[in-house]
């Protein structure tokens, strides 16, 4: 198993190189290096989920100088959505791009970004994340200002300088903890660090900075732009995943590694923080003229969602219903995470198809395009959090969290963000109805419309209704 | 092969599958689109027919799937869920039968019956739920499956009034969900239990469950069109009169007065809910939204939205019979619940046919059409006496055991007085329009005769499903006291909720 | 107690708190792009202090592979920066 480890990291590495020396048949080497890494992906799942948490160092150089692999519960859900994700988006972006300039251009960049995020979400101290999170960071840029418009380019611009004041910070914090600790070692650290005048600032700059990267409300400004204007494969990627690998950092400093030093106020302050993302997030998104922008909007308020967790897990005491929510927690990330990647790929294929994605002047295309819609419908049933979605299992461990530890103000914000979403959702779908007679066939370009339908339909049905063995594996931790 | 844990899930297939293939039908494939839908009818047909055997003879039918840790997803057969289950699939055949022939040459008939199988799907989803959170999630989908039927003929008109439905049903489905979380939290898994299983819970729980109870039944209120959550239904009119009758006989407004009577009998138990006084309340709204119903009724020309208040009134019979506590009351209530489905979706196919057929929507327009459709308009008069509770059609039976049932738990003092205004009420808004059928001489001309009449007065999809509807509607009247009646089946019913 | 080590990190946190406060204040792109490496500066700074063992001790290697690293990162990351800035310019004459 710990060649699937090890699989995860080096072959999307070797298809960027081979994409980039062999740019003519790019596509196919990138699909190739798709279906070999999402098996290792698979693999690596089913090795901890016999096995237990996984763990390997490389070249046997052992922790401290050397670079140690770790996969537990958490880690493998993540690196098997990233894998499907990255994978539909691909077979999806062969058929997206059709120049083979703006195919050599794109496929190793983007075989860098799935390097980098499988990196990420295996990488066992400080130092390696920092290092993964600057090449993602890099290679999300480069993707997001492909699209060579001026908007985009200034977005990506943008989105650039707060991702490095970001990692700034994290760095900062990170060699604050070096200095207090002598180690960067993740599961060495969760024993070892204590309340104090180190950690207490450490988390702090690191946090701010992984806020930053993860567009929290306040600091969400640059992620409408940057996804809007990006090429529909890119804003896919960056809403599911890019963004969600600064949230799983979060994740892990809060509930791993800094577990004595975080207190209610801090976490609650979190949950106010993501109150604000649901409502203005959801707000914004019902207000938006484009599909491009509603997506994004709605990717600000359902990372909210994500951090109302927080004052609950922190309030309830280590046990069951602690990992009950946490598990909804998780629900939460990977449906949002397909259900999103969906959403753009199908609002990509009617920006393709009439050349604009103003919401107004959908009528025509909603019927001409009967697969797309339905697709959208999928991933706005998973946004909103309706059955048989995982986000409403996701939903029902925050609602049950708010009531358990009489948090009621979060279970609030939740109503009226998952009402604020049907509203938002709705008004896009209401377009499919009208008198235009459907096509014959439903399907009209498969290479398109089967990735964002199979990744809609993960989220809205199969996460929700085999989605138990989330909760098992989530008990495997490092 | 365990078919016990089967037979619930094959239920609900017998109709999803189906749908499912029909959605990527082309437009033009009528006989294979027609033949999925009478072979799935006919196999749920069957398959609730050993369901009501097996049910009787007290066999256990259950299937579970774990969604999450303490939470399941269960179908569980009672002789409750078999009485909605009965009437779902009996009314969607017919109902099946009258689209066909409705929607003859419209567009998008693939989608139309690719949502109306899910629409069945979930009612009966709902009506085998084994416990509140599937009973949550079937609720919900419910909702998903209606919407685009609503929205079907594509209209500004018809998708505002789809927006307007999809504000209320999910607005009132988040309050739901709210109650039923806090009620997990409390209880854990609430599982649908005749006689409840609240009733052991400490007294200091009192006050939440008070409130769980108020978020209960608004959430459910919405959909069973509980005044004052009532105002989606009639805009819901907007939609192609098959699914108004689906809607308003079988699967929206009754999924509501269901919920109801699961959430007094099998969570909360109606003795325990009697003395926390939660059925005073609940008594109340009804009787308000039984009288206003029938109030506003009269003031409506078009004849699907005197229909429309006319079951606002009518399905609150069902909630007003649960808040009677006793026996007969509980009777009264739940065979109301069939009898209310069968007479108002022939009122329904009655109005569908006459639009179609001649082009009249509004009773203005009336004046005659008994001599030229006769059928039809036997089949109307059939179902409107039974509304209004002449004997021997079926709505005298409900409205005899709900004054009975009052009468027997002391509330007679102020339920009497609702049932007979409403009766008079009803009299009131349906008499005229018969008068009109009948007795008045036709205009010189029908607004817009769409099907001449040629051996039968319409379509033969048109006409015999509001016949054998409303012969439905007779017999279970005059045969009410014949095993496995909708009356003796209730009476089952509550005889297994009282422990008698 | 200002011993040298302490010295550097003040001195690291001083010049961190300026890079923030030019990425933050300033208008101007290319104004921003020079704050953050002056943030970034600091930051390595701070991490070399960490590395100082003790006198005549050889220094902690991790704090410097840090500093190396966030060096590259902040080069290439500079150099994108300024690639994309230089795209903007031509699109549109702005700064």
């Amino acid at each position: 198993m710990t060649d699937a480890m090890i699989g995860l990291v080096a072959l999307p590495l070797a298809g960027a190189l081979a994409t980039l020396l062999l740019p003519r048949s790019a596509t196919a080497v990138a699909i190739g290096t798709g279906l070999a890494t999402t098996v290792a992906a698979g693999l690596l799942l089913f090795g901890v989920a016999t096995q237990g948490a996984l763990h390997y160092e490389i070249g046997g150089w052992s922790a401290g100088l050397g670079i140690a692999l770790r996969a537990d519960g958490l880690s493998a859900l993540l690196l098997m959505m990233t894998a499907l994700v990255v994978l539909a988006a691909s077979v999806y972006a062969s058929a997206y791009f059709s120049t083979v300039s703006e195919r050599a251009r794109f496929w190793p960049l983007w075989l860098l970004l799935w390097t980098s995020l499988n990196a990420l979400f295996l990488s066992g101290d400080l130092f390696n994340l920092y290092v993964t999170l600057e090449l993602l960071g890099l290679s999300a840029v480069a993707l997001a200002s492909l699209g060579g418009k001026r908007a985009a380019v200034a977005a990506a611009l943008r989105y650039l300088l707060v991702g490095l004041l970001g990692s700034m910070m994290f760095l900062a914090g990170v060699g604050l903890i070096y200095a207090g600790y002598g180690t960067l070692d993740l599961a060495t650290l969760a024993r070892v660090v204590e309340p104090g005048p180190v950690a207490w600032p450490a988390l702090a700059m690191m946090t701010a900075g992984l806020l930053l990267k993860t567009a929290l409300f306040p600091l969400h400004f640059w992620l409408p732009p940057a996804h809007a204007s990006a090429p529909a494969p890119v804003s896919a990627v960056l809403s599911a995943l890019v963004v969600k690998a600064a949230f799983y950092l979060v994740l892990r400093l809060w509930l791993n590694v800094f577990a004595n030093v975080v207190t209610p106020a801090a976490a609650n302050l979190l949950g106010v923080l993501g109150a604000g993302a649901v409502l203005w997030g959801s707000w914004r998104a019902l207000q938006a003229e484009r599909l491009k922008l509603l997506a994004a909007y709605s990717t600000v308020a359902q990372l909210g969602y994500l951090f109302l967790f927080f004052p609950l897990l922190l309030a309830l005491p280590p046990g069951p219903t602690r990992d009950l929510a946490a598990g909804g927690l998780v629900m939460l990330v990977l449906t949002h995470g397909f259900a999103k990647a969906g959403l753009f790929l199908a609002i990509g294929i009617i920006q393709q198809r009439c050349g604009h994605d103003t919401i107004r002047e959908l009528d025509g295309t909603a019927q001409r395009l009967p697969a797309t819609t339905f697709a959208i419908a999928l991933a706005g049933v998973a946004l909103i959090g309706l059955p048989p979605s995982g986000a409403f299992l996701g939903k029902w461990q925050l609602l049950a969290g708010a009531v358990e530890t009489g948090q009621w103000l979060w279970l609030v914000v939740t109503a009226i963000g998952s009402l604020l979403a049907a509203a938002y959702i709705f008004r896009v779908i209401g377009h499919a109805f009208g008198h235009r007679p459907y096509p014959n066939q439903p399907v009209t370009v498969a290479r398109e419309e089967w990735p964002a339908l199979l990744l809609a339909a993960m989220a809205a049905l199969v996460l929700g209704l085999a989605g138990a063995p989330v909760w098992k594996l989530l008990e495997i931790g490092t | 092969m365990n078919w016990d844990a089967w037979l619930p899930v094959l239920v609900v297939a017998s109709s999803l599958l189906p749908g499912l293939v029909i959605f990527f039908l082309r437009e033009g494939s009528h006989r294979l689109r027609t033949t999925l839908n009478l072979v799935g009818a006919g196999l749920k047909l069957v398959l609730v027919g050993i369901l009501i055997w097996g049910v009787f003879h007290e066999h256990v039918y259950e299937s579970r799937l774990t969604l999450a840790p303490g939470l399941d997803l269960v179908l569980h057969a009672d002789t409750l869920s078999v009485l909605f289950v009965t009437l779902s699939t009996v009314l969607w055949l017919v109902t099946t039968v009258y689209a066909i022939g409705y929607l003859e040459k419209a567009p998008h008939r693939s989608r139309f019956f690719g949502f109306f199988s899910l629409c069945v799907s979930a009612t009966v989803g709902l009506a085998l739920a084994g416990n509140l959170f599937t009973f949550v999630i079937f609720y919900e989908l419910l909702t998903l499956a209606t919407y685009p039927l609503v929205a079907h003929r594509g209209t500004p008109e018809a998708v505002r009034g789809a927006r307007i439905y999809l504000t209320y049903t999910l607005g009132g489905g988040m309050l739901l969900l709210i109650g039923t979380v806090w009620l997990h939290v409390l209880a854990g898994p609430t599982a649908f239990v005749e006689g409840g299983i609240l009733s052991s819970l400490p007294t200091a729980y009192h006050p939440q469950l008070k409130m769980i109870f108020l978020l209960l039944i608004i959430g459910l209120g919405v959909k069973a069109a509980l005044v004052p959550l009532h105002g989606w239904l009639p805009q819901a009119m907007v939609a192609p009169a098959p699914v108004s009758a689906l809607l308003h006989a079988v699967a929206v407004v009754k999924a509501g007065a269901f919920g109801i009577v699961r959430v007094v009998y099998d969570v909360y138990g109606v003795n325990f809910a009697d003395q926390l006084g939660l059925l005073t309340g609940l008594g109340i709204a009804a009787a308000i939204t039984i009288v206003y119903g029938s109030v506003m009724a009269l003031f409506q020309d078009n004849l699907k939205k005197r229909l429309a208040y006319s079951t606002v009134s009518q399905v609150s019979y069902i909630a007003l019979g649960t808040a009677i506590l006793g026996p007969v009351g509980t009777i009264g209530g739940i065979v109301h619940l069939v009898h209310q489905g069968i007479m108002k979706i022939t009122l329904f196919f009655t109005a569908g046919n006459y639009a179609e057929t001649l082009g009249i929507h509004n009773i203005s327009e009336m004046n005659g059409v008994g001599r030229r459709m006769p059928a039809t308009t036997l089949a109307f008069t059939v179902a409107a006496l039974g509304m209004i509770g002449v004997p021997p059609v079926a709505g005298f039976v409900s409205k005899w055991y709900l004054g009975l049932g009052a009468l027997e738990a002391g509330m007679a003092t102020w339920v009497m007085p609702v049932l007979v205004t409403s009766s008079v009420l009803n009299a009131a808004y349906f008499l005229p329009v018969l008068y009109r059928a009948w007795f008045r001489d036709p205009g010189p001309a029908w607004p817009a005769e769409h099907i001449p009449a040629a051996r039968f007065e319409t379509s033969a999809a048109l006409l015999w499903p509001p016949v054998v509807t409303a012969m439905l509607a007779l017999a279970a009247g005059v045969f009410a006291a014949a095993p496995y009646s909708p009356l003796e089946w209730a009476t089952l019913i509550a005889h297994r909720e009282y422990g008698l | 107690m200002l011993t040298t080590q302490v010295l550097y990190a003040l001195a690291g946190c001083v010049i961190v708190a300026l890079g923030l406060r030019g990425a933050l204040l300033h208008a101007s792109l290319l104004q921003r792009i020079v704050a953050i490496n002056v943030m970034g500066a600091g930051v390595f700074l701070l991490l070399i202090a960490v590395a100082y063992r003790g006198p005549g001790l050889a220094p902690d290697p991790v704090p410097h592979a840090l500093v190396l690293t966030g060096i590259v990162v902040a080069v290439s990351a500079t150099a994108l920066a300024l690639a994309l800035a230089r795209r903007l310019h031509a699109e549109q004459g702005d700064d």
